[in-house]
């Protein structure tokens, strides 16, 4: 087969205020014709970077400083890197077609989506104005949107986030290129939403015979999709090769970590065996319903029922998850737990005090008891604070302790969750995310509490991190018999940690059952859904 | 537009909050003209800073004749309903109907403040666009500090410095009067520099950020050209903050001419207003505040009335989030 | 509670820490540090020449006669209406008094006069702002109200409007001055009390115990200290102008004393022949305003993003 994208010794740099960044370096990877190529790394791996050279999309303070991009094909051959910012007009849209990162900021807001599928079109001079209107309606068919005529007039905003992905499908397709670059193209969106996408992605590139360039993080979706994979860290391709030998054998230390770290791929953990039932549940929650008012519309004031009739109890040391998709009410369910929202219907015990309706002064209590980890390491802590002020700042609110026996409190915890003591003199931005998240953990455990709310503790991370700070809550809860309600979309993670799983779909509790049940004998359609959605598996699964 | 009476019901509701805005700015002059320095009449009678005292007995009659003997809450009430009804009393100069006054000086500064807008929508406009167009660096940069540097600059010496080019060194056009169209060059260029500027910073700002949206990257990945993307997606996507200025803007022609035409010493509105000021006409110069707080609530009206068109998402009710 | 401070052993500081994840950066030295800041102004210098202009009039404004030891007031009449030479740096007016000597002695009562409306406008909006952002409710919707009313009468009608009722002078200018722009500090107030009162920080805060008003003070006002600060910076350069416009429509001080904006007024009879008059305050005025939004400009974050 011919090659249809050949990049031979890249390297790409960016102007920064007092110096220079080398994102790229020597970077060489060939993509043939009909072949899917993944490059997979981490945030600041240059994966990005390499993609938007590719396109010669690179921000204004980017520029390539050497090596080569060639752009095949059948019939002839051309060099990205000497051709004109006019030349390359010509080939974007036409012979290399891009499927951004998040589809609910890449089309034009003010515009209607059958005239920005229809203007690919018209610029590549493939279409007059009225014709590119029929082919626009006909290509959002052909990506899978449903109704194509109304959604063609339509404004993005009347779209929901997995058909805003397929109109920006509709537009990378349409002038029928040889190469497609997806970008992270569904990251942003729901699984059971994404593997559909993906799947239709997929099909559509079959057909054609267009080869595809994939940059993603997730190992999984690299693993589901690609026939190669490069892998890319700190701007070099540190490996590449068949998917199947990266994954079996991968050479390089990094990929290896990476392999162990994707939860999807490795062998499912060995179930968490649950703490024995001792004394009564530390939460115990019935009938839990939480309404928001929507805005008035008609005259009428709707509702939304965002948590609806929702029970479960949590025993003391166990750690409890609740999955779902985005809007399923899990994190609003948290928060009630939490009663940092107050409920519609319902009642919570903690402890087996009923604090449905608490306030003032017993609503305060309950912080000493119950904690919040938050799903964003960068907007939960104070950027003024030092790490000190932050892991302080419960005992100073309850007015634990002596500044100085506050001080040698904080030097314990920090080192309870693997930091040395000279952290507690930064400040949150001088650190890394997984380090920040460290930070957040560690504020949550100062006043000892019982139940520690992990709401999405790791989606922000990366992959290697993200198993670094599971360990940790893991470690944690065995050392102090800590119970967690573990907020999660990722099955993945989830099943790493918790010992029981509720699954949540528009405000309901559809199924709460021991996790490796739930994994090996899913009784909801839902769930099966879900499971089958989680990146990785569908490789693994063959693989077995 | 799958849902009717949403546009009707957003009309309805701005024109609710202008009229409560208007009658609030009424009520706020009120304040500030009649209670703040206890007794107007005596500060009116006074004649300003080189008038002659009155007797208290002109004093007392004075106050009869402009109702200040009647308790403040009755006076309010009177004074809001005559100004329900055009009526905003009469100047305490000469006697002179207030709004027959004010329409009277309208028409000469209608006019600079006409010629104000367009130096300052196409102006302003035009070196937004330049600057955010231009693919070189230094243009770029000097273009932009452009703004930034007018808006430093006083505008009353900004007008001395242009008669004293225009008007004194080169002789193109008259320093002073208001009569023809070679008059109107040199206040509307004053007029409209800062306010250009001012929308040129912002449109600039706005369009710069809107050509670092991601959608602006998918037009791009599509192999639309420069130009194309600047027309075709930027320009009315970083339209609505303009516009939010122009109309703040427009909304403050009037109290820019204040300055103007005492540089100038051309008839109208903002002579008008100094003078009033110059003698303490309070009924006056509560005249003027209304009037351009009406002119500014008409103008935001309209404003309010374009967006819409210009964000499909503002009739619906949906917040936009640029 | 003490018993949970000394319940476990001293804190191993390095011993659990596995590997790569917990590397910190190193802090830079103090050294380091004046480097970064040195580099930062090489690469401005208009900050610098900035900074100096701002210097310059601040002298001037409290030791006149460290830059002009002349009297304002006393001119040689000889001398009168002389163009900018080595003896008058900004030549001389009618009367043969040292233009340069009255603009630096101006710099006081103007600049008084931007410092009292600037702090109106701070100290007023500022706390309005606050307490509308952080009470929120009905409080916000009737502060609010007010201030898009003050936002809907242009600032020099508002403040025409209070010196008709307040009388004339550089005091009463100021005060007028600072009032009419309360609204628009009580609106960035309230914008960012919102966001941060909003913040998930804040909320983490109160999620662990903190009181509402210890979350005023510890992290929401901290945090909404900079961009109000920016604002009045920027705001400062705007009294300037404001200050100058209605001195200049002879609304400040009487006659004999100098202010910027009288200054131009005076020379605006000598235009046709005497260009400095008015060329040398104005000038004077730009540079001063220029300087400080320059200024407010590198406030706003300048530094951290070059960091």
């Amino acid at each position: 087969m011919n090659s249809i994208l050949e990049v031979s010794g890249l390297d790409v740099g960016y102007r920064i205020a007092g110096g220079h960044i080398h994102a790229v370096r020597g970077a060489s990877l060939t993509v043939r014709e009909g072949e899917v190529v993944a490059v997979v790394g981490e945030s600041g791996s240059g994966k990005s970077t390499l993609a938007q050279a590719v396109i010669g999309l690179l921000p204004g303070n980017g520029a390539i400083e050497g090596g080569s991009i060639r752009l095949g094909g059948s019939a002839d051959t051309t060099e990205l890197t000497a051709l004109s910012e006019k030349a390359f007009r010509a080939v974007r849209g036409r012979r290399i077609g891009l499927v951004p990162q998040d589809p609910t900021v890449s089309l034009n807001p003010v515009q209607r989506v059958g005239v920005q599928v229809g203007e690919v079109l018209r610029v590549h001079g493939l279409a007059d104005k009225r014709s590119a209107r029929l082919k626009a309606v006909e290509l959002l068919a052909r990506a899978g949107l449903p109704d194509p005529e109304v959604r063609a007039g339509q404004y993005p905003h009347e779209l929901s986030g997995g058909m805003r992905q397929r109109v920006l499908i509709a537009i990378a397709i349409a002038a029928r290129p040889g190469l497609i670059i997806a970008d992270e193209p569904t990251s942003a969106l729901d699984a059971t939403v994404q593997r559909r996408i993906l799947d239709h992605l997929d099909a559509l590139r079959a057909e054609t015979g267009t080869a595809m360039l994939l940059i993603t993080h997730d190992l999984g979706v690299a693993a589901d999709r690609a026939d190669r994979v490069v892998v890319m860290s700190g701007g070099r391709i540190v490996e590449e090769g068949p998917v199947d030998r990266i994954l079996a054998d991968p050479a390089d230390p990094y990929t290896r970590t990476l392999v162990a770290a994707a939860p999807g791929l490795s062998a499912p953990p060995a179930p968490r065996i649950p703490p024995q039932p001792s004394g009564r549940p530390i939460v115990q929650v019935s009938g839990l319903t939480k309404d928001f008012p929507l805005p008035r519309l008609q005259g009428r004031r709707g509702v939304l029922r965002a948590v609806d009739e929702v029970s479960f109890d949590i025993a003391r040391g166990e750690t409890l998850a609740l999955v779902g998709e985005s809007g399923s009410g899990k994190s609003t369910t948290a928060r009630l737990v939490l009663r940092l929202a107050d409920p519609t219907a319902g009642e919570i015990r903690f402890d087996g005090a009923d604090i449905t309706r608490v306030k003032g002064r017993n609503w305060r209590e309950l912080r000493r008891r119950a904690q919040l980890v938050y799903q964003n390491p960068y907007a939960s802590l104070d950027p003024r604070f030092s790490v000190e002020e932050v892991v302080t700042e419960p005992l100073r609110a309850f007015g634990v302790g002596s500044p100085a026996e506050r001080r040698a409190r904080a030097a314990e915890l920090v080192g309870r969750v693997a930091l040395p003591a000279s952290v507690l003199a930064r400040r949150p931005v001088e650190l890394s995310g997984g380090q920040r998240q460290r930070i957040a953990v560690a504020r949550a455990l100062a006043l000892s509490p019982d139940l520690v709310v992990c709401d999405e503790p790791v989606s922000a991370l990366d992959v290697s991190v993200q198993a670094q700070v599971l360990a940790l809550l893991e470690e944690l809860q065995t050392d102090q018999g800590l119970a967690y309600l573990f907020i999660s979309h990722d099955l993945a993670v989830v099943r790493r940690i918790a010992h029981r799983v509720g699954v949540m779909r528009e405000g309901r509790l559809l199924e709460l059952r021991p996790t490796e049940e739930l994994f090996t004998d899913p009784r909801e359609d839902y769930t099966r859904e879900l499971l089958g959605a989680i990146a990785g598996r569908r490789h693994a699964t063959e693989a077995a | 537009m799958s849902a009717p009476g949403t546009l009707p019901r957003y009309l309805l509701r701005r024109l609710g909050t202008a009229v409560a805005v208007l009658w609030a700015a009424y009520t706020v002059s009120f304040v500030v003209l009649y209670l703040l320095p206890g007794d107007p009449v005596t500060t009116m009678a006074s004649g300003g800073l080189d008038g002659e005292p009155l007797t208290p007995e002109q004093i007392e009659a004075l106050k009869a004749q402009y109702g200040f003997d009647k308790p403040l809450i009755v006076q309010y009430g009177t004074r809001l309903w005559a100004a329900l009804h055009g009526d905003l009393g009469a100047s305490i100069q000469n006697g002179q109907d207030v709004r027959g006054a004010i329409l009277e000086a309208l028409p000469p500064t209608v006019q600079i403040a006409i010629g104000g807008l367009l130096v300052a929508v196409v102006l302003g406009g035009g070196l937004a666009i330049a600057a955010t167009y231009t693919s070189q660096r230094w243009l770029r940069q000097l273009l932009m500090a452009l703004p930034s540097l007018a808006v430093s600059l006083p505008v009353f010496w900004v007008g001395l410095m242009l008669v004293q080019v225009f008007a004194f060194g080169l002789h193109w056009l008259p320093s002073v009067g208001a009569s023809g169209f070679p008059a109107l060059v040199l206040p509307s260029l004053t007029l409209g520099l800062p306010m250009g500027a001012l929308l040129a910073q912002v449109l600039a700002k706005s369009l710069t950020t809107v050509l670092d949206e991601p959608y602006v990257q998918t037009a791009r990945a599509k192999g639309v050209g420069r130009a194309a993307i600047h027309v075709r997606h930027a320009l009315q996507n970083a339209a609505i903050p303009a516009l939010t200025v122009l109309g703040y803007v427009a909304g403050n022609l009037l109290a820019g001419t204040v300055v103007v035409e005492t540089v100038f010493t051309r008839p109208g509105l903002g002579r008008l207003t100094v003078q009033a000021v110059g003698v303490q006409d309070i009924p006056l110069v509560q005249g003027v505040v209304l009037f351009a707080s009406l002119v500014f609530v008409g103008v935001n009206l309209l404003v309010d009335l374009i967006y819409p068109v210009l964000d499909p998402r503002i009739a619906k009710g949906v917040p936009a989030t640029s | 509670m003490t018993e949970l401070l000394i319940r476990e052993g001293p804190p191993d500081s390095s011993g659990t820490a596995p590997g790569s994840s917990v590397a910190l950066p190193i802090p830079p030295t103090r050294r380091e540090r004046l480097h970064r800041v040195l580099r930062f102004l090489g690469r401005r210098p208009g900050l610098v020449v900035a900074s100096l202009v701002v210097l310059l009039v601040l002298v001037a404004a409290f030791a006149p006669g460290a830059l002009a030891p002349g009297d304002p007031n006393v001119g040689v009449v000889a001398d009168k209406l002389r163009p900018p030479s080595a003896a008058h740096l900004f030549g001389t007016d009618y009367l043969g008094r040292d233009v340069y000597t009255r603009v630096v002695h101006g710099a006081s009562l103007s600049l008084q006069a931007t410092v009292i409306a600037v702090a109106v406008a701070l100290v007023v909006g500022g706390l309005l702002g606050l307490l509308a952002g952080f009470v929120g409710r009905w409080v916000d919707e009737a502060l609010m109200r007010v201030v898009d009313v003050l936002l809907s009468i242009p600032a020099i009608l508002l403040s025409l409007a209070l010196i008709t009722a307040l009388g004339y002078g550089t005091i009463k200018v100021a005060i007028a001055v600072g009032v009419a722009s309360v609204a628009s500090f009580a609106r960035v107030m309230r914008a960012e009390t919102m966001r941060i009162r909003r913040s998930t920080y804040v909320e983490a805060a109160r999620a662990v115990g903190t009181r509402r008003y210890v979350t005023l003070w510890r992290h929401v006002l901290p945090n909404a200290a900079g961009p109000v600060l920016v604002l009045a910076v920027l705001e400062f350069g705007l009294a300037i102008l404001a200050v100058s416009s209605l001195s200049f429509l002879g609304y400040g001080a009487p006659p004999p004393a100098p202010e910027w904006g009288s200054l131009i007024a005076e020379g605006r009879n000598y235009l046709a022949t005497s260009w400095w008059l008015c060329a040398m305050p104005g000038l004077t005025i730009a540079a001063t305003v220029l300087s400080v939004n320059r200024i407010s400009r590198a406030l706003d974050g300048e530094w951290s993003r070059a960091r």
